[in-house]
């Protein structure tokens, strides 16, 4: 499954793209595989305060509830209302479209993953 | 995120499990067997079973036959149900208790002949129900043979069961009623053909020897492809069975409730002669009126209910999910739930405890889902 090189990942099958300071958040597409059909998304809301490996939000699907995981520490500053109200669109555009949330920083990001890096751990577990 | 995928050494196999890994199906761990989760969008299986079809392997259920002079009045003393009186060639849904009329499995019972007849029991209650059955025949002229290891089940599930089917076989179809099955032979292999199923929807399950049964999958994915028949996996079975209201052991049936708790009583046969496990028991069950009763609930939002989540009246707790999922046709979260028998559903403000939050349902009438005939 190819991942996109571009971006930093979590152990928790995230993704960030930080850029100028904002990061934007969604799930992999191997979490989403790993899902199932996606039917529900609750993101952090807008303002809230996010903080690096704490739970912020929940996605389901047909089958279970998955905690999402803050990947960075700052401010969401914009919900992808798009996404939730049709969570399809995380499973078939996990990159694009599915994203989840943006977060202004408030520190720099540690303890991503790069591309490479994340391949290894999705082989280890797929 | 926590991946799937779980340690699979110690599960059981159907024989089919080569084709699923083929088809890329999700397998997980089903009551101590490896199975088919889905093989691509559980929401795309689940209509194309409502408008097309569907091929489920079953092969985990486990086939108890018995046989012998005595086989019928056996059945009759072991289980609920009057399956003397069943014809040769139909079945029925019924359900084997223990003494004090705790619901230990539902089964469907088929009669194949006079003197034989195959009990169809739920994989992770197999062995229960054979033990029962062994203690229940031991005073009858029966055998009982476990054949569970050497049958694969096959249903064909949809609108388009019949037509996919019907060049495969010279067994007249619509002569096959609902709840009738009878050996036939399709794609040259002998099985035991029925119309039953568990998705409400018309359809046929296939019996086969274990052997025969990947060739048998393939030949039934081949025919159904023009028709759009999909393999479907466990995933799309329960919310199928979850939209048409049917129970499911673990869930909305089990061992702490009699049949009449779980709205079920019509399987309960007194007027067979003989005495029978639990009559007693489930007499006195019956006078006494059921306890609680299985509610219909359909969420308002978008978030899923789901089992074991408290269900409150006006924020008072009034009882709780057995079975919640996002429903495909209705594009709206159900649930089935246990409340108070008296409880008035008529009046009041439900909702559902999920994780804390109230999300507000809608009581209806079951099932969510009734295909038109």
């Amino acid at each position: 499954m190819s991942v996109p090189a571009e971006l930093s990942y979590t152990n928790e099958h995230e993704w960030v793209a930080v850029n100028e300071g904002i990061a934007t958040v969604g799930i992999t597409k191997f979490a989403a595989e790993s899902l199932g059909d996606i039917v529900f998304v609750e993101p952090p809301e807008s303002g809230a305060a996010v903080s690096a490996g704490d739970t912020c939000g929940e996605i389901e699907s047909t089958k279970s509830v998955s905690d999402l995981y803050a990947p960075v520490t700052g401010e969401v500053v914009e919900v992808n209302q798009a996404a939730v109200e049709d969570p399809e669109v995380i499973g078939s555009d996990p990159y694009g479209q599915g994203w989840l949330f943006k977060v202004e920083l408030s520190e720099d990001p540690k303890e991503l993953l790069t591309a490479e890096q994340y391949t290894q751990l999705t082989e280890g577990e797929g | 995120m926590t991946a799937a995928g779980s340690d699979s050494a110690e599960l059981r196999e159907t024989p089919l499990r080569a084709a699923h890994e083929a088809l890329g199906a999700t397998l997980v761990d089903f009551a101590g067997w490896l199975m088919p989760l889905r093989y691509s969008s559980e929401k795309a299986e689940h209509t194309a079973v409502r408008e097309k079809a569907g091929l489920f392997d079953l092969s985990h259920m486990g086939e108890i036959h018995l046989l012998g002079p005595e086989a019928a009045a056996a059945l009759d003393h072991a289980l609920v149900g009057h399956l003397s009186k069943v014809a040769v060639g139909r079945a029925r849904y019924t359900m084997i208790t223990d003494a004090d009329g705790g619901v230990l499995d539902d089964l469907i019972v088929y009669r194949l002949a006079e003197e034989h007849y195959l009990v169809v029991a739920n994989a992770a209650n197999a062995g229960t129900v054979l033990a029962a059955l062994t203690e229940r025949a031991a005073g009858f002229d029966a055998r009982i043979e476990d054949r569970s290891a050497g049958t694969a089940l096959i249903a064909l599930q949809g609108p388009a069961a019949v037509a996919i089917l019907a060049p495969l076989t010279d067994a007249d179809l619509d002569g096959i009623k609902y709840y009738a099955g009878y050996r036939h032979t399709v794609a040259g292999h002998p099985v035991l053909l029925a119309r039953t199923g568990y998705t409400g929807e018309d359809g046929f399950e296939l019996f086969v020897d274990a052997a025969e049964a990947p060739a048998l999958w393939e030949a039934l994915l081949k025919a159904g492809e023009p028709h759009g028949l999909v393999p479907a996996g466990l995933s799309s079975r329960d919310t199928l069975r979850l939209e048409a209201g049917m129970p499911l052991y673990g869930q909305e049936l089990s061992r702490d409730l009699t049949p009449f708790d779980a709205g079920q009583g019509r399987v309960v046969k007194f007027e067979k002669e003989g005495d029978f496990v639990g009559r007693e028991a489930l007499r006195r069950a019956a006078d006494r009126g059921r306890s609680r009763k299985l509610i219909g609930l359909v969420g308002r939002g978008r978030r899923p209910v789901r089992k074991g989540m408290p269900v409150l009246r006006d924020g008072v707790e009034v009882g709780s999910v057995t079975s919640g999922a996002p429903s495909p046709t209705l594009g709206k979260p159900i649930a089935m739930a246990y409340v108070d028998a008296e409880l008035d559903t008529s009046t009041g403000a439900f909702s559902v405890d999920v994780r804390g939050r109230g999300e507000e349902v809608d009581v209806v009438d079951l099932p969510f889902y009734k295909r038109e005939r």
